[in-house]
């Protein structure tokens, strides 16, 4: 078996794992004013301080994951403001601002700067951007947003699930939001950091605890898990990526990789085949063992058309791309193995004659 | 060998999987989604994907299967419901079943099982494929009260030859749910599905009123002298052969004998002017190679009668089989006639509306 889906989930990392088997064992609930809920108490706050310190500064309210963090923070921040987001954001966060207005992207997936500039005139924003989408790897221009956003009077809030654990998160936003498991923790935990000076209110009030900000009972191993995670070094592997798509290119010129010009996650190659189904491509390989994606997941575990590639102009193509994202463990014979699995598939697999045009989406 | 199974969640298509994988081959469960099932069962915020593909996951996670859930939306909405709609609307009687298995499921998952390395595509339909000397033949399953062979005239020599029909042999639905509790499926027991598969409440009409409003606009019901006898609702409520729903009342119940699109007219009249000698074909499929004689065949013009004794002759310049019934029967356009030579299917079409009888205007 061959993973390359990290976007999706990352291996477990093993200082995450013996982070979660010691909280485990730290059973008090860390709202108890007694000696147990102190022990408990300890490793949350250790766990906040090593989040802040690495993401921060700002304060962190622990959540169940990436998307009640997007959530919490739509929903804390969004009030009185029109809210902006960018045409390829995940699921988490378009499903969080209904209603809100779209900021389009180019052909590589970039968010259109100008018009964001011209959407923040018309009055009090709260713009939503992901520091790297899911699909492609595209990395957003946040700083120079963070910018625009600061000029107008606008928040921001950035969604840095896939970013954090793989590269430098920029700074300059009011609140941003990652996912334990992404960073190769234990699933169950997620992040919102505010900026300083930024409140907002809750989404679960509950018992009151995250200072109010998210009620229930924190779980403890999930949370120090990612907190181990996240004090973990970003794993090296863009000259795998990159020698992976040489070589996918030599073996298939017709192969288009969305955002390829532009600055994407080291781990994430986009690859549409055209003429191809992706969900053809994605069974194919998996019968082969080799586990990638396509498009959003439904929980039905249908694979779905991709919207960040329709938004980025794909058209047809949108249908045809798969994601290959290497976990942080991935090596060599890894690459290899899906190479060659990927070109058994591509020689076996029937296309029709018409293919769409390649050059109009470069 | 690598086999793809359409699983659709039912305990057939189960039991199919199941067989196969006890069998020891590496099995590939797939499940159609062929339409949004939140909105078709109008129940807000319903997952798109309906118990039924549920169901087919926990078959296939029990049996420790592969299964993927294929997303055929658009293409189900195109090739099988606007057919369902437009043939309405052309005055006949639509067979989406037929077309379901011609498009969606043979011709499309064949395909896929080619691309995925499958040595074969098996389903859950009760027939019989045979090894005869000249390829692969269709005949009727060994229970004929089950028998789905009708369903799958319009699959291709090609198609047959890469499909299996493992409950062919099935005694009954009895033995075939005896087998899924054998094998522990969860599904054993569950109902047999009912009606059309995208039109879970039972009112096509409004499916067809949806796709061509056209066949849903009032018009007039008449009879064979062109009498007005009353009004109707739409076109797409009525098939030949109909004798209850009409709406008229009369001495004695009134059949529809034929559907007028284009003057939005149902001409009914008593039961004794609805049978035919003869009727026409289209759209041909020949499971052997096409007869270049006349040839004495039994055909089935409807899902759930046998198969009727008859001549016919093949029409290769119109590509329309030419029927002529021993006995009288009902002609509904649109249904399909499947040619049999005792068990085997050897051929089919698509019943086509003949040309009708001069009707006296009412003046």
């Amino acid at each position: 078996m061959i993973y390359l889906d990290a976007n999706a989930t990352e291996p477990l990392r093993p200082e995450a794992r013996s982070a979660a088997i010691a909280a485990m064992d730290c059973w008090g609930n860390p709202s108890s004013v007694h000696g147990e809920g102190r022990a408990a108490r300890w490793v949350l706050e250790a766990a906040r301080a090593s989040i802040a310190a690495r993401f921060g500064p700002g304060s962190v309210v622990f959540t169940s994951g990436g998307t009640e963090a997007n959530a919490l923070a739509i929903h804390g921040l969004a009030p009185g403001r029109r809210v902006l987001v960018g045409a390829t954001e995940h699921p988490a966060v378009l499903a969080a601002a209904s209603g809100a207005i779209v900021i389009p992207v180019d052909r590589q997936g970039l968010v259109d700067l100008a018009a964001l500039e011209t959407l923040l005139r018309e009055g009090p924003a709260l713009v939503c951007l992901m520091a790297a989408n899911n699909e492609t790897g595209v990395l957003h221009p946040i700083a120079e947003a963070a910018a625009l956003c600061r000029a107008a009077g606008a928040r921001l809030h950035v969604d840095a699930v896939q970013l954090a654990g793989r590269g430098a998160v920029p700074g300059g936003w009011d609140s941003l939001a990652i996912s334990g498991h992404k960073l190769g923790g234990v699933k169950g935990a997620g992040a919102l950091i505010l900026a300083p000076g930024v409140e907002i209110g809750a989404l679960i009030a509950g018992g009151g605890q995250e200072r109010g900000r998210r009620g229930g009972t924190e779980p403890l191993p999930a949370i120090a898990a990612m907190a181990a995670a996240a004090a973990c070094d970003p794993p090296v592997f863009a000259a795998l990526r990159d020698g992976m798509e040489e070589r996918l290119l030599a073996l298939a010129p017709e192969l288009v990789i969305a955002g390829a010009d532009v600055s994407r996650l080291p781990n994430t190659s986009c690859l549409a085949l055209p003429g191809v189904a992706a969900e053809t491509q994605v069974i194919a390989l998996d019968l082969d063992g080799v586990r990638v994606s396509a498009g959003a997941a439904c929980s039905s575990g249908k694979v779905a058309r991709s919207h960040v590639l329709e938004a980025m102009g794909f058209g047809a193509l949108a249908g045809c791309a798969i994601r290959v994202s290497l976990p942080w463990n991935a090596t060599a014979a890894d690459v290899e193995g899906f190479v060659d699995a990927w070109a058994a598939m591509r020689a076996r697999i029937s296309r029709p004659t018409t293919r769409a045009p390649i050059s109009a989406l470069r | 060998m690598r086999v793809l199974v359409a699983m659709s969640g039912g305990v057939d298509s189960s039991v199919v999987a199941g067989l196969l994988a006890e069998a020891g081959h590496e099995v590939v469960g797939a499940t159609l989604q062929l339409y949004d099932h939140g909105a078709a069962s109008s129940r807000k915020g319903a997952c798109c994907a309906g118990q039924d593909i549920l169901d087919a996951r926990r078959v296939a996670d029990q049996l420790g299967i592969a299964h993927y859930v294929l997303d055929r939306e658009a293409r189900f909405r195109d090739a099988v419901m606007r057919d369902f709609a437009d043939t309405y609307a052309r005055g006949e009687t639509p067979i989406p079943c037929v077309r379901c298995n011609q498009t969606v499921k043979f011709a499309d998952l064949t395909a896929l099982a080619r691309d995925l390395g499958c040595e074969a595509l098996a389903t859950g339909h009760y027939a019989r494929r045979v090894e005869g000397p000249d390829g692969a033949e269709l005949h009727r399953a060994a229970d004929v009260t089950r028998d789905q062979s009708y369903f799958l005239f319009a699959t291709t020599q090609e198609q047959l030859e890469f499909a299996r029909f493992p409950l062919g042999e099935m005694a009954d639905k009895r033995a075939v749910r005896d087998v899924a509790a054998r094998l522990g499926l969860g599904v054993a027991e569950k109902p047999d599905s009912q009606d059309i598969c995208f039109v879970p409440d039972g009112r096509y009409a409004d499916v067809v009123g949806r796709m061509r409003p056209d066949a849903m606009a009032p018009g007039e019901i008449v009879d064979d002298g062109g009498r007005v006898l009353g009004g109707h609702q739409g076109i797409a409520r009525f098939t030949v052969g109909q004798g209850r729903g009409i709406g008229v009342a009369g001495p004695e119940r009134l059949y529809v004998q034929r559907v007028e699109p284009l003057a939005r007219r149902i001409v009914v009249g008593p039961r004794a002017a609805l049978p035919q000698h003869s009727a026409r074909a289209g759209e041909v499929n020949w499971l052997i190679a096409p007869p270049e004689a006349p040839m004495r065949v039994a055909v089935k013009l409807r899902g759930r009668e046998l198969p009727q004794p008859a001549v016919i002759a093949w029409d290769p310049a119109a590509g329309e089989i030419d029927i002529t019934l021993d006995v009288p029967g009902i002609v509904a356009p649109g249904q399909a006639a499947v040619v049999y030579a005792g068990e085997r299917v050897i051929g089919g079409g698509f019943l086509r509306a003949v040309a009708p009888a001069p009707v006296a205007l009412a003046v």
